[in-house]
């Protein structure tokens, strides 16, 4: 199931559509998740979940720690799978975000057809762009999965008319030129990035919806970016709930309290 | 011209998007393939600017002290079959090694990007040194990350670089050695792409990194030819070096890859032997995959986890290698074999007794290469090693294992 109906719904009602992460395996397997589901519950229209890497060059300390938490738990690939398949069945399109060794590794079709049949709705790819993506471009088609790659600030016009074609399901905006982790503010380039990314969808004839993340933290900032982009995704500010809660049941809660001032500001109510 | 790639038609030239056969290509971030058309595109036209040639020449030459030595090792050969063996003295050049060569070169090309800050990852602490020494030439800031457990056991390198100017970033995630170093210049680089460079330090990294390192040490191999030639009328029978990320094996070994008759050795980090899982011997003891932006041979389990290598030697302690390198090794045209801890600091001591001479110990895993190739070849075979670096910045890693630490007992 792709996410584009999710996007269409959130539309369909005015406002953004809230994409939440979380790594695999974190804080551990069954409270992964317990906290995506929890996620779900609270108003996320969108799940990804992180295939945990041994080298998260793309990552701040943030997903560093959550990730790092989860291979030292025995986070294995396939817990991603039964993660997936968990989250999914709730009806929320659940994606995968991965760097690509692991994929690579695994085999890209075992992978994706194993992600197919766990439900998962496709692959969110921080560092594999279209140049890099032929397999994973036949296989997506062949097991009909969303095909989610990255635009930044600094990509020139003729790589967003590359990145948006080979999309499927939305393409991510990186709002800041950094790594993932909450920041204070919204870079005031986000705006224009997303507003020249919808320009050359519309000119292709296309409907992509655009999500904008990296560095949204809290409902403000939320609705900021609700008032621009499709979509709003949220990563670190999850974990950093979970890490600083006391015990599971305070991790849950704040997760759910998160997505709640993060769902009343994708409706602009924050 | 210094950066000449002209000679050698048959030689390996990356695809446009930088794939050597199945090999290299660039797996970055969307938000750095700006900066990486950019420097793809600065560096072609760099080559063929004059200018930029000539004064990367003069930088080579009059600051640098190229070229290096070609010195015959008599007695050091005396262990190696009978083989004649000639060391290419790159640990001569000024910051004692040859990653002077590549740094040069980008932090010229760094300056004519109009990039003020350089920022660079370190093992040994050797391309940190040099890219720190590069910076306070061209007035330009330097950042240079380096594995903690690097800055504990290269220390004298981290007081170099910071009396150069340097600021140096000790990373503290995962191994706290050169893969780690790598990640956490990466995740400065994409956030500060405008003013900044990434100065790579080995024949690694996304496209045009791998190439482009190579054009620019690739002088070793071009003066060792002639050299070799002048000295004995002939061109040797093989050429060996250590391969960690592989940039001054690629450098000994591109200008001979046409030199059917020339055998190349690269010899990987075996650690405590690869059969003990604790190595760095990336082609004998691992698998393709995708690691710091490149396809290559890489060290890593069946979830393609990065698997933490091990090697005495912390400028070969990576579990990745430049795909040059492995394209090489599947071509047959180069071999690749182990060099264990105890083997080169065997040769080490070897070169300190017979030659007078200090090698790094990444240095000493070609060495040790070199004294099992000679006596494959046998007496007569020429033998030319790429003497990487002095081992200065080694002597404490040293000591410790020879037990030369006062109160110690000498060997």
């Amino acid at each position: 199931m792709s996410v584009k109906p999710a996007y269409d719904k959130a539309a369909a009602e005015g406002r953004a559509a809230l994409v939440g992460y979380l790594p695999a395996g974190f804080p551990s397997r069954e409270g992964a998740i317990e906290a995506a589901k929890a996620m779900v519950d609270a108003g996320c229209d969108v799940i990804e979940i992180g295939l945990p890497y041994s080298d998260p060059m793309m990552d701040g300390p943030t997903i560093q720690d959550a990730v790092h938490q989860a291979l030292v738990g025995g986070a294995r690939v396939a817990d991603v799978f039964t993660t997936v398949e968990a989250v999914a069945a709730t009806g929320v399109p659940t994606l995968v975000m991965t760097y690509w060794n692991p994929v690579d590794r695994y085999g890209v079709d075992a992978f994706a057809r194993d992600l197919a049949s766990a439900g998962g709705s496709g692959l969110i790819t921080p560092d594999l762009t279209p140049e890099e993506a032929g397999p994973w471009i036949e296989a997506s088609d062949a097991h009909d999965l969303d095909r989610v790659f990255l635009v930044a600030l600094s990509s020139t016009d003729e790589r967003i008319d590359k990145i948006t074609r080979a999309s499927r399901g939305f393409v991510y905006a990186a709002s800041l030129m950094g790594v993932t982790g909450a920041r204070s503010a919204v870079d005031t380039g986000a705006p224009r990035l997303v507003e020249r990314t919808r320009q050359i969808i519309a000119k292709n004839g296309g409907d992509l919806p655009v999500g904008l993340g990296l560095g949204v933290g809290n409902g403000a900032q939320a609705a900021e970016v609700a008032r621009f982009a499709d979509g709003v995704i949220v990563g670190s500010a999850f974990i950093r709930r979970l890490l600083d809660a006391p015990d599971p049941a305070g991790g849950l809660a704040g997760v759910r309290e998160l997505t709640a001032d993060l769902a009343a500001g994708v409706r602009g109510r924050a | 011209m210094t950066i000449d790639t002209a000679r050698g038609a048959g030689a390996p030239v990356p695809d446009a998007e930088g794939h050597f056969g199945i090999y290299g290509g660039r797996f970055a971030p969307e938000a750095l393939m700006a900066a990486l058309d950019e420097l793809d595109r600065e560096f072609t036209a760099a080559k063929s600017d004059p200018a930029f040639t000539a004064e990367l020449d003069d930088l080579l030459k009059n600051y640098a002290g190229r070229p290096s030595l070609l010195t015959e090792a008599k007695r050091f050969a005396e262990h190696a079959g009978g083989a004649r063996v000639l060391l290419k003295r790159e640990d001569l050049n000024h910051t004692g090694s040859h990653k002077i060569n590549n740094v040069l070169g980008q932090a010229l090309l760094a300056r004519r990007m109009g990039k003020t800050r350089l920022i660079a990852e370190t093992g040994a602490g050797q391309h940190g040194v040099a890219t720190a020494t590069a910076a306070a030439l061209l007035g330009l800031e330097c950042t240079v990350f380096m594995g903690e457990l690097d800055t504990e056991r290269q220390a004298l390198n981290v007081a170099r670089m910071r009396m150069l100017g340097a600021e140096v970033v000790p990373v503290l995630t995962g191994s706290r050695t050169l893969k780690d170093a790598c990640n956490e210049a990466f995740r400065d680089w994409v956030a500060t792409v405008g003013h900044t460079h990434y100065c790579v330090g080995s024949t690694m990294g996304p496209h045009p990194f791998p190439a482009m390192v190579r054009d620019l040490q690739r002088i070793i191999g071009v003066e060792a030819r002639a050299q070799v030639l002048e000295l004995t009328g002939k061109l040797p029978d093989a050429v060996v070096a250590c391969v960690g990320g592989g940039s001054n094996s690629m450098g000994a070994f591109h200008a001979f890859v046409p030199d059917e008759g020339v055998r190349l050795y690269g010899f990987e980090a075996a650690g405590d032997g690869v059969e003990t899982g604790r190595h760095a011997a990336t082609i004998s003891g691992g698998s393709v995959g995708v690691i710091h932006g490149m396809r290559t041979y890489l060290l890593q389990d069946e979830d393609g986890q990065t698997i933490e290598s091990h090697s005495i030697s912390a400028g070969l302690d990576y579990p990745g290698i430049g795909p040059e390198h492995s394209w090489l090794h599947d071509t047959g045209r180069a071999t690749y074999a182990p060099i264990t801890d105890a083997e080169a600091m065997e040769a080490f001591a070897l070169l300190c007794r017979t030659e007078g001479i200090i090698p790094a110990i990444e240095s000493a895993h070609a060495l040790a290469g070199a004294l099992k190739v000679g006596k494959e070849l046998g007496p007569g075979a020429v033998i030319v090693v790429c003497l990487s670096g002095r081992g200065d910045k080694d002597m404490h890693t040293a000591a410790e294992y020879f037990g030369l630490m006062p109160g110690g007992t000498a060997e």
